[in-house]
């Protein structure tokens, strides 16, 4: 007989890594029903809150690492159970106790981060060699603006052009702004939700005093996930800025007359705007980006059936984007087949995650011909 | 000044108090204070040996004032009134101190709990020191009962009242009785149709020499307190002559302008003049202005039913010029019965509804399985088809933190009865999604049984949504129910005909308004807050207003009726007694001090302080049966020409110097 004695040890290791939401969960399943896992391949999410109530967690499945932290779930849990902050303590148990194993893709990106500061393992000193040719000025006292782009379009060749799209509007509009040394470091927010909590703090440590005494007061991100962190974590370790997305900033420069794209180079597309969960749903920004893209002359914005609070994730959140995927699984593969039913021409992106996996899913679904995947400051640097 | 001799027990409250506090020390110290004659501590100073022990010191040591440290005053502090009122004292010469609540309860160290009751103990002996006697007084208590809400609560507590042969007036903002009950077809778990127990209670309201019934009517003002308030009710226009309607229903067939029937939760279509339903109580037509073309024309078009009504009830003066009434009159005591309004599912759009024609709300299924209904008591789908499978979702709207926490109490068993009519009436397969099954009334559990028995498909699992969006052919056509089978530990996917949603039981849309008019209070969940939730469920905390059934939270038929009951026998007591008591401890106006600028009296929530004339200046005046002493004014008199009796500043500034000396 296999008898499952409750395990307080392991429920302890668990809340002690911050799954004490878990305790919530009435296990009504309403989570697993939501996931979009499910859709592909089975999930139970709510198995895992209750494993993880009776310390009968299994560290060594792959299960621990599936969760993208899309927040599809919390969102609409009726017991208010922070599902990502369980999923996440399960993960510090595994990476920081050795309870489990690490996923290969996964432990070289920490390595990487932990060494390199950025995910890919290339040089620090080269973070901010996509600006060269831009004349861009390095962020000094006096600067209004700190341009931060995140690791991907820092160094990722295809990924560039959305750092250099933003410095192009930024140079053009006349905006004081500027780019911090080479000391800056990953942002560190999925590092975090792939539970490496150590590194993260280190990094948090190195960027708070790299911005403070650099005077940084207020932070423009190209990335949802340097926004999240800045905004919603950095200030509980001390770091305390005003932080906006590009859309945000973006949305307000439109708004104040600051901006006006031309009706001379309209973009005559049919576009059709991905919510990033970590603008949306983590942080409930939906409007400000279709405010710009409708703002773009000529461009006719389309909704996914499955917009806004409701968005399907790229499959890049909580370590994801580093971890491969298998084919037939992709949520972004999925994504790209709905723009495509939709008639779209263009996949506008606000995230350097999501524009990695649909710039991905295009090219393996050979669709590279027929739809375009752009991020807004790309779409806003055309039609400036 | 005759001696003050002050007697001191503490209460060991069993181990409540004793187990923390040192009460023998505490005891001990009382002693040492001045004007102390006795300091004891007992096992339950509320026993009835413990009250002998406090009226045998007043007799033998001469006491005139007693200290008890006990537990809350909430509790215990009229118990020790009486006693020191058998004892020969009068009752305000009596100081409670809380060391129970305040300290025992609250604190682990001994040691310092200890000195912590010593110094509540000593505070209240200073206190005591000042307290002068009252009297108290006894004022008349109107017989009259004010009811709100003609619902299967509201009629009953009137029923109850006015058989005691009291004059009731019942207030229905509908144009007839009936409330919810009158829409549901069969009451769980016994399956007796609700009308057939329902309408027999409303024509006895009907024809009720002690009930007046004002229908289509709303409280717009209460003002006073127990014993006498001033209600003024809006009786709204029905754009007919009520003295010669006689219900013959012509009007309705002639009239040609149609919208939803509230009554057939939208499935069937009403006239601009209609009766609500057969039995409506008063049988009487109501005319809907927004609707009615002769109204919104000024008498220009239309006029159907002016001609065909016989009984010449409805005319051009009928139509055009009959207002609302104001109606005025005096009860002692108030019943709010004002029920529930049922969750808009819509809110959730994952479960489609208002999108998808054959997903339904809960009421929208009772008026379909009602054989008076719009389908004649058939389970149709909207094109007509029976159907072969239906879905039935539990929690729609409960326990659910983004929208409401609590549990709403009877869809649970709704949903059991839903899924026996499925299957008694359309023979189709029953999926029921529960999270857990709550059956916990008499014959609920048995009902359960018989559920399962009958062969129902049971699906643990909250459901994540309702589509159309077919992923294999047997799914082609069918609404498809997504959710996890939490036993299963599998995702489901059922394709279903038509889905019931049991959406939560709300509180009205209008009951902040309503709380503001009786000056009651609600919950954050949104309902009537009772005085108490185990002990005093039906009262609230404003004296001579009850609450009963579903406006005070959601239940089921039985508990509304039990609520209702409570609520008459209330009324009924009050009414028995014939005078109510008044607080004592009250405020009083020095009007030589008072310069008439009329703050207290804006501020009064009782309505008790009213600006008198007096020697050619205005001087403010306190009701001493509607004043319940809460000191709102004499905290605001700008020249301090308000005092409280029982909280002079004398007594409250000796606590509070004691407590820091």
């Amino acid at each position: 007989m296999n008898t499952l004695s409750p395990y307080k040890e392991a429920t302890e290791v668990i809340l002690q890594a911050g799954g004490e939401p878990v305790k919530l969960c009435y296990q009504c399943g309403l989570c697993t029903g939501t996931c979009p896992w499910n859709t592909v391949r089975s999930f139970m999410v709510r198995r895992i809150m209750h494993e993880a109530q009776l310390g009968a967690t299994d560290f060594g499945s792959e299960d621990v690492w599936t969760c993208v932290t899309c927040r599809a779930c919390v969102q609409r849990c009726p017991r208010g159970v922070e599902i990502i902050d369980v999923m996440r303590a399960i993960r510090r148990a595994v990476a920081s106790l050795g309870l489990g194993i690490v996923p290969d893709a996964l432990r070289i990106s920490a390595k990487n981060i932990a060494g390199a500061g950025n995910p890919i393992g290339e040089a620090p000193e080269k973070r901010n060699d996509w600006a060269k040719d831009l004349k861009v000025r390095s962020f000094a006292s006096s600067t209004e603006i700190l341009y931060f782009p995140c690791c991907v379009p820092s160094y990722d060749p295809d990924v560039k052009t959305v750092a250099r799209a933003t410095a192009t509007i930024f140079n053009k509009l006349g905006i004081d702004y500027g780019l911090i040394g080479t000391q800056a470091r990953c942002c560190g927010e999925s590092i975090r939700k792939a539970g490496h909590e150590d590194t993260f703090q280190s990094l948090v440590q190195n960027n708070i005093n790299l911005f403070t005494t650099n005077g940084v007061k207020t932070i423009v991100v190209s990335s949802p996930h340097c926004y999240h962190t800045f905004k919603n974590e950095y200030p509980e370790l001390g770091g305390k800025f005003e932080v906006l997305h590009t859309t945000q900033y973006l949305a307000s420069l439109i708004e104040q007359g600051k901006l006006k794209l031309s009706r001379r180079v309209g973009i005559n597309k049919k576009v059709i705007y991905s919510d990033p969960c970590y603008l949306g749903r983590h942080n409930g920004i939906y409007n400000e980006p279709r405010k710009i893209l409708q703002s773009i002359p000529g461009l006719k914005l389309i909704e996914f059936p499955d917009a806004r609070e409701d968005a399907l994730c790229c499959g890049g959140g909580g370590g994801r984007i580093w971890m491969d995927t298998p084919k037939g699984q992709r949520f972004s593969d999925m994504r790209v087949e709905q723009a495509v039913a939709q008639g779209a021409d263009i996949i506008a992106v606000a995230c350097p995650y999501c524009f990695l996996n649909y710039r991905d899913s295009v090219l393996s679904m050979g669709k590279a011909d027929t739809m375009q995947v752009k991020d807004i400051s790309e779409l806003v640097a055309e039609a400036i | 000044m005759e001696e003050i001799r002050i007697g001191v027990y503490i209460c060991q409250c069993g181990l409540n108090i004793a187990g923390v506090v040192n009460v023998e020390e505490v005891a001990k110290y009382a002693g040492t204070l001045p004007n102390v004659v006795v300091s004891r501590h007992y096992r339950y100073m509320c026993s009835d040996p413990g009250q002998d022990l406090i009226k045998k010191d007043i007799q033998e040591l001469g006491l005139n004032r007693v200290v008890v440290a006990a537990c809350s005053p909430k509790m215990h502090e009229p118990t020790f009134r009486k006693a020191v009122e058998d004892g020969g004292l009068n009752p305000y010469l009596y100081e409670h101190a809380n060391i129970r609540e305040h300290c025992s309860w609250v604190h682990d160290d001994k040691k310092l709990a200890t000195n912590k009751a010593k110094d509540l103990v000593r505070a209240a002996v200073r206190r005591v020191y000042y307290h002068e006697p009252l009297v108290i007084k006894e004022a008349p208590l109107n017989p009259n009962v004010l009811v709100v809400g003609g619902g299967i609560a509201g009629m009953q507590a009137a029923l109850d009242i006015a058989n005691g042969q009291h004059k009731v007036y019942l207030v229905e903002k509908d144009p007839s009785i009936g409330g919810h009950m009158m829409q549901l077809d069969r009451t769980f778990p016994t399956l007796d149709c609700s009308e057939c127990i329902l309408t027999p209670k409303m024509s006895d309201v009907g024809r009720h020499p002690f009930i007046e019934l004002l229908a289509y009517s709303e409280v717009e003002e209460v003002s006073g307190s127990i014993g006498n308030f001033k209600v003024k009710v809006r009786k709204k226009a029905r754009h007919i002559d009520e003295s010669k309607c006689i219900g013959c229903n012509v009007c309705e067939e002639k009239c040609p302008w149609k919208t939803d029937s509230e009554f057939e939760m939208g499935l069937a279509k009403r006239k601009a003049v209609y009766i609500p339903f057969a039995q409506a109580v008063p049988h009487l037509a109501v005319v809907d202005p927004n609707l009615c073309a002769y109204i919104k024309s000024d008498g220009k078009k239309c006029g159907a039913c002016i001609k065909f009504c016989e009984a010449q009830a409805i005319t051009p003066e009928t139509l055009l010029k009959q207002t609302d009434q104001i109606i005025e009159f005096d009860v002692g005591t108030i019943i709010i019965a004002t029920g529930y309004d049922q969750f808009d599912p819509s809110v959730i759009p994952h479960y489609g509804y208002g999108k998808y024609d054959n997903v339904l709300t809960g009421l929208q299924f009772e008026r379909m399985t009602c054989a008076a209904g719009p389908t004649g008591g058939k389970i149709l789908l909207k094109d007509g088809r029976e159907p072969e499978s239906v879905a039935i979702v539990h929690c729609v709207g409960s326990r659910d933190q983004n929208y409401h926490e609590y549990c709403s109490r009877v869809c649970c068993m709704y949903g059991l009865k839903y899924a026996h009519l499925i299957k008694e009436l359309a023979k189709a397969d029953v999926y029921e999604f529960y999270i857990d099954m709550r059956c916990f009334g008499e014959g609920y559990e048995e009902f359960y049984k018989r559920l399962s028995e009958e062969g129902v498909n049971f699906i643990r699992g909250k459901v994540a949504k309702i589509t159309d969006e077919a992923l294999s052919d047997e799914e082609k056509g069918k609404l498809i129910v997504v959710g996890e089978d939490t036993l299963l530990g599998k995702i489901v996917r059922v394709p279903v005909d038509m889905v019931i949603l049991c959406s939560a039981l709300e509180a009205r849309s209008d009951a902040e308004n309503l709380a503001k008019i009786f000056n009651i209070n609600r919950r954050a969940d949104g309902f009537f807050l009772e005085r108490h939730i185990k002990l005093d469920p039906v009262a609230t905390p404003t004296d001579g207003i009850f609450i009963a059934g579903c406006c005070e939270g959601p239940r089921d038929i039985p508990d509304t009726v039990a609520q209702a009951e409570a609520t008459a026998a209330k009324a009924l007591s009050l009414i028995s007694k014939g005078t109510i008591t008044t607080e004592a401890a009250i405020s009083y106006v020095d009007e030589t001090i008072c310069s008439g600028c009329g703050i207290c009296e804006a501020l009064c929530p009782f309505q008790a302080i009213e600006l008198q004339p007096r020697d050619g200046k205005r001087v403010s005046h306190v009701n001493e049966v509607a004043c319940k002493g809460c000191g709102a004014c004499s905290a605001a008199c700008p020249s301090g020409a308000i005092a409280m009796h029982h909280f002079t500043n004398e007594q409250i500034l000796a606590q509070v110097e004691a407590l820091f000396s």
